[in-house]
């Protein structure tokens, strides 16, 4: 046991550990391949400082990465962990990782296009936002906007008028 | 899986027991909230007054936190499923903002977070939600009205939302570092509140004689609360000047022509109401409130107030 968690206090493992816990609310996904996992470092003495980033200012699943985090790393043999939180630069769906994007589509939901960027004042859109997207169950293009706010803070709803399926869109932001 | 020996069955407390896993951190059953702002630096730029900026963030952080208490009086009641969600979503985000600006609040003046019974769990952004009397709120009186029906709250939605975005894009310049990040958050979250308002008020204003009838009814018992929008209070002015927050005049303009957009696409006139006069001339980010506030804090206070030793 001592020799596995002398062996496991290293950076390398620290960071694979770190990479491989899942979102709570999308658990195909890793806070890696999400692009919430912003930096893994191992201190002085073992201690492990992990850097995460909220998606949302009010995601309710920022407590439970922190506690996984902690949990999975301790369980992996390092005894100290800090989970810290960086504000800045905020989220952008931007980050998910194109394997991130892959698992969203295996598991039926629709993975953001590019976020937009504005200089000076954001320009007031009256029509639904206009993407792109093909249904994730059946392909076709032919795919409707429930609502732009779902059952988590980062996702739309769209139904399929192909397979007439609902589906999920992770939201450009 | 395996199926307890009934001989070894441990004392239960709860029914749930057996759900957890053995990981009594489960976040589904409540978990520590730890500080927001772990790791954040939370030093206060040269220069500005500590108790200024405490002030300053209270102002956007209670904006938000009352206008999210609001907007969640809608769950379960919204004319549809969609709407729903979507103002549930909108209360989320103004609710995490909220979080982040009392913290920052309580970071850079700990003395304006209330005193609690020694060895309360109740973190300080929770003490100041729960835990101040409403002379201590600084709130603009707009986000305390009631909710009225689904068009006097998209009516204020767009109000606030339009000013708010205008203001949080500024705010992403401030010299604390904490403002900046939280605004460049909030103005990417914002922006999808004051399109969704924009979108309902266009599409209540073109609808039915009855859509339209009260959405104008909405408008107009909206709006004498918007000019404290844009009034500069003393703390307002004196952070503006001290380059971390925004003088909210300045912003007048910009909001003036998004409502006159989506006024001219919605065939609306701009209202002609008097402002909602203040006592003394002190409004809501002087800490005088109006009486439908008295009992939304009753709502939102009770239960912490009832158990202040109390672990959520």
């Amino acid at each position: 046991m001592r020799a596995t968690a002398t062996l496991a206090r290293s950076l390398p493992s620290a960071r694979a550990v770190a990479a491989s816990v899942t979102d709570p609310e999308m658990p195909m996904l890793t806070l890696e391949d999400l692009g919430v996992l912003r930096g893994v470092e191992v201190a002085e003495g073992g201690r492990v400082v992990v850097t995460i980033t909220p998606t949302y200012s009010g995601c309710p699943a920022m407590a439970t990465m922190r506690d996984d985090l902690v949990h999975r790393l301790q369980d992996a043999g390092f005894a100290h962990v800090d989970v810290r939180v960086s504000l800045h630069p905020a989220w952008s769906s931007d980050w998910i990782s194109p394997r991130g994007r892959q698992a969203l589509a295996d598991h039926g939901l629709s993975a953001p296009g590019p976020a937009s960027r504005h200089d000076g004042p954001i320009p007031l859109s009256f029509l639904p936002t206009r993407r792109s997207l093909v249904c994730p169950r059946c392909g076709s293009d032919d795919v409707d906007l429930t609502s732009e706010f779902g059952s988590t803070a980062c996702k739309a709803l769209y139904r399929c008028t192909g397979c007439l399926e609902p589906f999920e869109h992770v939201k450009e932001i | 899986m395996s199926t307890p020996d009934p001989s070894h069955v441990p004392d239960h407390d709860s029914v749930y027991d057996g759900l957890l896993g053995g990981d009594d951190s489960h976040w589904a059953f409540g978990t520590d909230f730890e500080d927001p702002l772990a790791g954040v630096d939370t030093t206060v730029p040269d220069g500005v007054d500590h108790r200024d900026l405490a002030t300053y963030c209270l102002m956007l952080g209670d904006d938000a936190l009352v206008l999210s208490q609001r907007l969640s009086q809608w769950c379960s009641n919204a004319p549809d499923l969609e709407e729903d969600i979507a103002l549930a979503n909108i209360a989320l985000d103004l609710l995490g903002q909220a979080r982040l600006l009392l913290a920052r609040a309580a970071a850079a003046d700990p003395t304006v977070v209330p005193a609690l019974p020694e060895g309360s769990p109740a973190p300080p952004e929770d003490a100041l939600a729960f835990f101040r009397d409403d002379r201590d709120f600084r709130n603009v009186r707009l986000v305390e009205s009631d909710n009225g029906d689904f068009a006097v709250t998209m009516a204020r939605l767009l109000l606030f939302s339009t000013w708010r975005l205008a203001l949080f894009q500024r705010l992403t310049d401030s010299r604390d570092h904490v403002l900046s990040a939280v605004a460049a958050k909030g103005v990417k979250e914002m922006t999808y509140h004051r399109d969704y308002a924009a979108r309902w008020f266009l599409t209540l204003a073109r609808g039915t004689e009855e859509s339209r009838r009260r959405l104008v009814s909405g408008l107009s018992a909206t709006w004498p609360l918007r000019a404290e929008l844009f009034s500069a209070h003393d703390v307002e002015v004196r952070v503006a000047r001290a380059g971390v927050g925004v003088d909210p005049s300045t912003v007048a303009d910009e909001v003036d022509v998004l409502l006159e957009q989506v006024f001219a696409s919605s065939g609306i006139d701009r209202p002609e109401v008097a402002p909602l006069a203040g006592v003394q001339r002190r409004t809501g980010r002087d800490g005088l409130h109006t009486e439908a506030f008295s009992l939304l804090l009753a709502e939102l206070q009770v239960v912490a107030r009832a158990h202040p030793m109390g672990t959520w």
